[in-house]
């Protein structure tokens, strides 16, 4: 089976600060989302997106603030439930664009069980995690990527955990697209959301965005990431491979999948909304 | 050393004003972002020392306005995308910044931006054929050695923090 193409009907010239909301971050300087914000709005004005028929959903946690700094539609959600939140949207309403923001806290760890589901349903919308692999918003505790040595006032010794692998998980889970970017370069990045953008099914894109408050040793990622030396492959398990043996630090699209999304049929059911809200009144 | 950034082709002197205009008006908005973050982490002193480099850089753009004389000059300078990873050379490093960084730091991010500028319009001087873009691009390198010149005598008012300027006497101790 080939791949179904992608719906974006692209609209408007827009440039990047069309996509801007006036209201000011409150990001820490120096804070990676910063960069990410830079990254989303020239990858929707690259699409062309019309703001009315896209949506920001996000969770809690510093990355979810996002929809709050675009301007299109938002809605930042419950504490791990950005994912089942635009999974609604998405279904009702397949006509919008829908980009779900989190973070490694509260994409992983809160949300980690409509993590793995949103892959294996395969519905089509993008995910962004901002991986900082701290709680930022919270003061700096370990989260389900932080290395198990990571020695704070907070986790005094360190974990002693290992951590949690997104992309082998999302692969092994059901995505159709994985990408892991960096923060640091906002085109490559905003390239790697329009491809994820553009691709039919449930794309996932991380994002590796250094806590330069909490995490000052992420500074370091600017020299350390560096383009994955193959192209994307469309098999999953050569995929896992290659990401289960690599450093976490290559960037750019590592999958692309040709699983067909999900879509339930609409008005195939023979009950009537009308009966069902009968059978629920008081 | 740093790294002279690749940009936008020139083939006119109304190219390079509209780029030289767009270099500043690039950095009008990111020291102005700064500001906003510094004034959001409650850091007064970097947030008026962001707020002036803004104010100058608005000065050095207005300057180029008016010597332009063109009426399409905002509209050719907004159309000019082709910075590496969309940064222009007087955009301050996002990255490099810190809600408790001193006044020290600002300079060196500034005097960073005015090299990087510097240098961008000495690689136009070099590599132009066109005598024009040459003259006139000599005279924004003799402007912009001013500039890294200006902040070196800046720089000696506000000496190297010592290592412990990161450090918050407000950490969190517990998990909540």
């Amino acid at each position: 089976m080939g791949p179904v193409m992608s719906s974006i009907e692209p609209r408007l010239t827009c440039k990047p600060a069309d996509y801007k909301s006036d209201i000011n971050p409150i990001w820490c300087p120096g804070c990676g989302d910063y960069h990410v914000l830079m990254s989303f709005t020239r990858a929707f004005a690259q699409l062309g997106l019309a703001p009315e028929k896209t949506v920001v959903v996000s969770g809690i946690g510093c990355s979810s603030r996002i929809p709050a700094y675009i301007n299109c539609y938002g809605f930042h959600g419950v504490h791990g439930r950005a994912l089942a939140l635009a999974t609604g949207l998405k279904l009702t309403r397949p006509d919008l664009t829908v980009v779900v923001a989190s973070g490694d806290g509260d994409g992983y760890s809160i949300g980690g069980n409509h993590f793995l589901h949103a892959c294996r349903r395969n519905i089509d919308m993008t995910y962004v995690v901002m991986d900082n692999r701290v709680y930022g918003m919270t003061k700096g505790q370990p989260s389900p990527t932080t290395e198990p040595d990571f020695d704070t006032a907070l986790s005094p010794g360190g974990t002693g955990l290992s951590p949690f692998h997104p992309l082998v998980i999302a692969l092994a889970s059901g995505a159709n697209f994985v990408a892991r970017t960096f923060s640091g370069r906002p085109n490559e990045t905003a390239d790697v959301l329009v491809e994820a953008i553009r691709h039919p099914g449930f794309s996932f894109v991380e994002v590796l965005s250094p806590c330069v408050t909490f995490r000052p040793d992420e500074r370091a990622w600017k020299q350390q990431v560096h383009p994955a030396p193959v192209a994307a492959t469309n098999d999953p398990a050569k995929a896992a491979r290659r990401i289960m043996t690599d450093d976490g630090f290559n960037i750019g699209i590592l999958y692309r999948g040709e699983r067909r999304p999900y879509r339930p049929k609409i008005g195939g059911s023979s009950v009537e909304l009308a009966s069902l809200e009968q059978e629920f009144e008081l | 050393m740093t790294q002279v950034p690749a940009g936008p082709s020139i083939a006119s002197v109304a190219d390079l004003l509209a780029v030289a205009y767009r270099i500043e008006a690039d950095a009008v908005q990111r020291y102005t972002l700064l500001a906003d973050q510094m004034q959001a982490h409650n850091n007064a002193e970097l947030m008026h020392i962001f707020r002036d480099l803004a104010r100058a850089e608005g000065l050095h753009a207005e300057e180029i306005c008016r010597l332009s004389g063109d009426p399409a000059l905002l509209e050719r300078a907004q159309s000019l995308t082709d910075w590496p990873e969309g940064e222009s050379p007087e955009e301050a490093d996002l990255g490099a910044t810190h809600y408790l960084m001193t006044p020290w730091h600002a300079l060196q991010l500034s005097l960073q931006c005015e090299k990087r500028a510097l240098e961008f319009f000495s690689s136009v001087v070099e590599t132009t054929r066109d005598p024009k873009v040459k003259e006139m691009a000599a005279e924004f390198v003799e402007e912009e050695a001013e500039h890294v010149n200006l902040v070196y005598r800046l720089l000696r008012k506000y000496p190297r923090p010592t290592g412990s300027w990161p450090d918050d006497s407000d950490t969190a101790r517990a998990q909540d």
